[in-house]
């Protein structure tokens, strides 16, 4: 069952996915297919927390089969404790966003929902898949259900979304595609536990180019605010919350230890990317003028604060890295399907025509004061542990990336805090209608888990930061991934 | 008294099998009463590429050593017979595609006489064995093909199609023929392994031939810049003759491309290989590039067709065992999906009446949810997205080009392309989903439709109080 056990969290929502495309169920059904396939998927994933060991650093629930034995390609996935922790927050969002546009209701719902559930497998098989021909397969596979949901079902500018967004991404992935081919066949094998370090810097561009577009950070950023703007807000939800880490995954476990003498000649141009990134996401997202703005900017920041704590390399830095990436994806994920909530009620997420919903609507209120306050790092937060444990780590390089990121963070609160009351405080819009109601049962069954789920890591933030590598050693576990080959 | 070789009637037995579904045509077309014509002559024309797929089938498990047979014309090898196979399996699928797409009653044995007689010649053409049987082979399945484009002589572009792939099929033949008299003339020696015997490198005249032979398969491939006639061709003649062309001619040319350039011209192989290459980069450029202007689907698949052209040569440029693993691969993959495209677009033409552009397949993917995942996974196949064979099919020639010192630059041509040809086979998705088919499309009400507008209007919206309808801006 155990070595089963990462390939059923892959193929179970792609199994689903093919039910609810070709099965001829009701239309109406599909949703609730979806939404219960997806409530198992975090069954398993529950029941594999339980069973991993998180004081053992090798590779567990893994099963490997050939796939073309004359290059050495074979299906190989498996867990390590970074990637548990990825994989469950894909399977909760994944969860809490299908379980609200089945809430919400789609136009063409088999479709819809059959993509949906096609993504979430495609996003777990990224983050467990230990071959780098699979990786990579899993990595443009997700990029077609979201090519679709956005163009389908987005909003009116979704044409230049979506041609922006596939752009980006495919010349990303292709030019990993050649460093892969490339050191895959210096290496004689793909498999990602068994290839050794490589000293080649074109390898490396190739990999960085494709990560770092897909996380964004601050040059490759072009088809985010498109992206995040046009989807549904479903959709953008699991774009910020889940997609963009998969490219933070991508540094974590392959650009990183794989290559570790061009990764420290390009550490010094990375933390400066990150940095840009931190600030100047900061800054537009503090001038933006709609909510979904808000929220997208502020996932461009938290990518590059994420991203200086990879950079960091030591414990502190992966550590809270690794914290982060769940923290920020919860909380991302919350944040946009509140903005989906508030456009929902008042067809508009422009500041100048929001204000004044706090009034009459004490759980939106609620809600949304909570999430902002997570997300801006308050002390005591999931968020705050992680961010202290990235300035922490990013210090040991020097102390001022360490400026950049504390800087960071005062310009979160500024943004967050902008937000919150415009929507919430002030007077009362033009486009907010006195009859709009208040979060409903299904709204807040979405959201609420969410919610409760970033107050438990804030009571216990070392859950991840003290489990997101095998016995508690992250330097030494990344190293190992490099010398796996030698043995 | 002249000796008569040997035959070896089983290595022609492929060959045989269609060439006598050509003959039975032939007299269905005169014996066999109107009414029941053309089910009876596609069902003649498919029994003979099924038994041609099953001798091919039965050719390549008894074929573990390749020898040379009648005479060392031909060669009787797994590399031929696998060729076969896809031959023969690619004119069943145009049997099938053509069979709703020739209703009229004029012609219709004559047709698939003439597919089957095309297919015969190919199964010959990738089994030739020196530069005679080649160039007959050749001619063979080119002549049978010309008439093939031409045969709906009332569809608009089709004489016009025929017409323009005879003349310039003929001066591609006649650069191969001229070619081979020229290696002939230095090397006396019709069989190939003979001419890599008797050859030397760098032997100019040898070399002017060898050109003449590539430039003969470039035309034969549609690879640029040989490949003027392919638009217009596959533009103007029947959807299923352009769907049978886009896949076995390709599958010909290339095969024997490769076998004829590694076994009569190892001597100069530095030479071909980089003129492969050049070939497969200049193919890979403008193919996505003009794709990138078309309107009209056909001329789409055209220009992919002239790119995949150009992946595959990267693999004979490779010129190595994994250049030929991966040669005979890719090829599998992209008939199909070259075959399934052309039929989807056969569909739609029927249903239209008119040809194909991306505007009217607006709204095609819903309508018909089977051609449009049909056509989905087509397109992104031929792009070479992960989980479909397109991509292992470019990772076996990428990593075939990687192999051969001093190619890597290949790879970067081929990821660019593969980028730029990105555009539009997701430009055909977006056409079918995206928009909304004609008749559905409401007119623009003044400014763009509200974001929530569209989405909310199948569900009245509880939430907002206000019964769903959108509200005017402040």
């Amino acid at each position: 069952m155990d070595s089963w056990l990462t390939t059923i969290l892959i193929f179970l929502p792609v199994a689903g996915a093919l039910l609810v495309w070709l099965a001829p169920l009701p239309r109406y059904w599909a949703g609730s297919l979806a939404a219960l396939v997806s409530l198992v998927e975090v069954g398993f994933w529950i029941s594999a927390l339980g069973r991993f060991d998180f004081g053992d650093p090798s590779l567990q629930f893994d099963q490997q089969a050939t796939w073309f034995p004359d290059l050495g390609v074979s299906y190989h996935v498996g867990m390590y404790a970074f990637s548990v922790w990825l994989v469950g927050l894909t399977v909760v969002v994944q969860a809490a966003c299908i379980v609200y546009a089945w809430w919400v209701g789609r136009a063409r719902p088999r479709a819809y929902f059959g993509l949906q559930l096609f993504l979430t497998g495609a996003i777990v098989g990224v983050f467990t898949s230990q071959d780098l021909l699979l990786f990579y397969a899993f990595f443009e596979a997700m990029l077609i259900p979201l090519y679709v949901l956005i163009g389908v079902w987005g909003g009116a500018g979704r044409m230049l979304a979506t041609i922006k967004f596939v752009v980006y991404t495919v010349v990303g992935s292709l030019l990993m595609l050649a460093s892969i081919v490339v050191y895959g066949l210096q290496a004689g094998t793909f498999d990602l536990v068994e290839m050794g370090r490589s000293t080649n810097t074109w390898i490396f561009l190739g990999f960085l180019a494709a990560f770092l577009i897909k996380s964004p950070l601050f040059p490759f950023h072009g088809w985010l605010p498109e992206a995040y703007r046009e989807s549904p807000p479903e959709v953008s939800a699991v774009l910020s919350g889940v997609v963009s880490k998969a490219g933070l995954y991508g540094l974590l476990r392959i650009a990183i230890p794989k290559f570790p003498e061009p990764f420290s000649d390009f550490r010094v141009a990375l933390l400066v990317l990150a940095s840009i990134s931190l600030v100047y996401g900061s800054l537009i997202a503090f001038r933006s003028p709609d909510l979904r703005g808000v929220i997208a900017y502020s996932s461009l920041a938290q990518s590059g604060l994420i991203a200086l704590g990879l950079f960091a390399g030591n414990d502190l830095g992966f550590d809270g890295a690794v914290l982060q990436m769940v923290n920020h994806g919860l909380v991302s994920a919350s944040l946009f399907l509140l903005a989906g909530m508030v456009e929902r009620r008042t067809s508009t997420g422009e500041f100048r025509l929001l204000g004044g919903m706090a009034r009459g609507r004490p759980a939106l209120a609620t809600v949304l004061m909570t999430v902002g306050i997570i997300s801006l790092a308050v002390p005591l937060s999931a968020t705050f542990a992680g961010e202290f444990l990235i300035l922490a780590g990013v210090f040991q390089q020097h102390w001022a990336w360490a400026v950049v990121g504390a800087v960071g963070m005062v310009l979160a609160a500024m943004y967050m805090l902008r937000a919150i009351s415009a929507v919430l405080h002030q007077d009362v819009g033009p486009a907010v209608p006195d009859a709009a109601l208040d979060l409903r049962g299904g709204e807040l069954a979405v959201v609420v888990p969410l919610v409760a789920l970033l107050l438990v890591l804030s009571a216990w933030p070392a859950a991840i930061s003290g489990h997101a590598f095998g016995g508690d050693q992250a330097t030494r576990q990344i190293q190992s991934f490099a010398e796996a080959a030698s043995p | 008294m002249i000796p008569t070789p040997h035959v070896d009637w089983f290595a022609l037995s492929p060959v045989l099998a269609m060439l006598c579904a050509s003959g039975a045509l032939l007299l269905v077309a005169v014996l066999v009463p109107r009414a029941v014509r053309r089910p009876v002559s596609a069902v003649v024309c498919a029994i003979g590429f099924v038994t041609a797929f099953v001798f091919a089938c039965f050719l390549d498990a008894r074929s573990p050593d390749p020898t040379t047979v009648i005479a060392d014309a031909m060669y009787r090898d797994r590399w031929g017979a696998l060729a076969q196979v896809l031959i023969a399996g690619c004119g069943l699928v145009a049997v099938l595609i053509s069979y709703r797409e020739r209703m009229r009653d004029s012609h219709v044995a004559e047709y698939y006489a003439l597919l089957a007689a095309a297919g015969a010649g190919m199964a010959f053409f990738v089994e030739a064995g020196n530069l005679m049987t080649l160039f007959l082979g050749l001619e063979w399945f080119s002549i049978a093909l010309y008439v093939m484009c031409a045969i709906d002589y009332d569809l608009v572009g089709s004489l016009e199609a025929g017409l323009k792939y005879l003349v310039v099929g003929a001066v591609g033949a006649a650069t191969l023929l001229f070619g081979s008299a020229l290696v002939y003339g230095v090397t006396g020696e019709l069989a190939f392994d003979k001419i890599a015997a008797a050859g030397h490198a760098h032997d100019a005249m040898l070399v002017v031939g060898l050109a003449m032979i590539i430039t003969g398969f470039g035309f034969k491939a549609s690879a640029a810049p040989f490949h003027m006639w392919t638009p217009d061709v596959y533009q103007g003649a029947p959807t299923p003759v352009t769907a049978f062309m886009s896949s076995a001619t390709k599958i010909a040319a290339l095969v024997a491309a490769y076998r004829v350039l590694v076994t009569a011209f190892p001597h100069d192989d530095r030479l071909w290989t980089w003129a492969i290459a050049i070939i497969a980069t200049i193919s890979l450029g403008w193919g996505n590039i003009a794709a990138l202007a078309q309107r009209n689907v056909k001329r789409i698949l055209a220009y992919s067709s002239i790119s995949h052209a150009g992946f595959m040569l990267i693999a004979v440029a490779a010129a190595n065992t994994l250049g030929a693993k991966a040669l005979m691969y890719y090829l599998i993959p992209y008939c199909a999906m070259s075959l399934g495209a052309f039929a989807v677009v056969a569909a739609r033409e029927r249903e239209l009446g008119e040809p194909v552009t991306l505007d009217n397949l607006a709204g095609f993917g819903w309508e018909r949810p089977f051609f449009g995942i049909a056509m989905w996974t087509f397109m992104l196949g031929m792009l070479g997205f992960p989980l479909t064979g397109g991509f292992i099919g470019k990772f076996y020639v990428f990593a075939a080009a990687y192999e051969h010192d001093g190619f890597w630059w290949l790879i970067v041509a081929g990821v660019i392309a593969t980028m730029i040809s990105a555009v539009y086979y997701l430009g055909v998705v977006r056409a079918m989903y995206f928009r909304e088919s004609a008749e559905m499309q409401l007119a623009p009400a003044g400014g763009a439709a509200d974001r929530a507008g569209p989405r909310c209007r199948q569900w009245p919206d509880r939430v907002s109080g206000r019964g769903g309808a959108v509200p005017g801006r402040a």
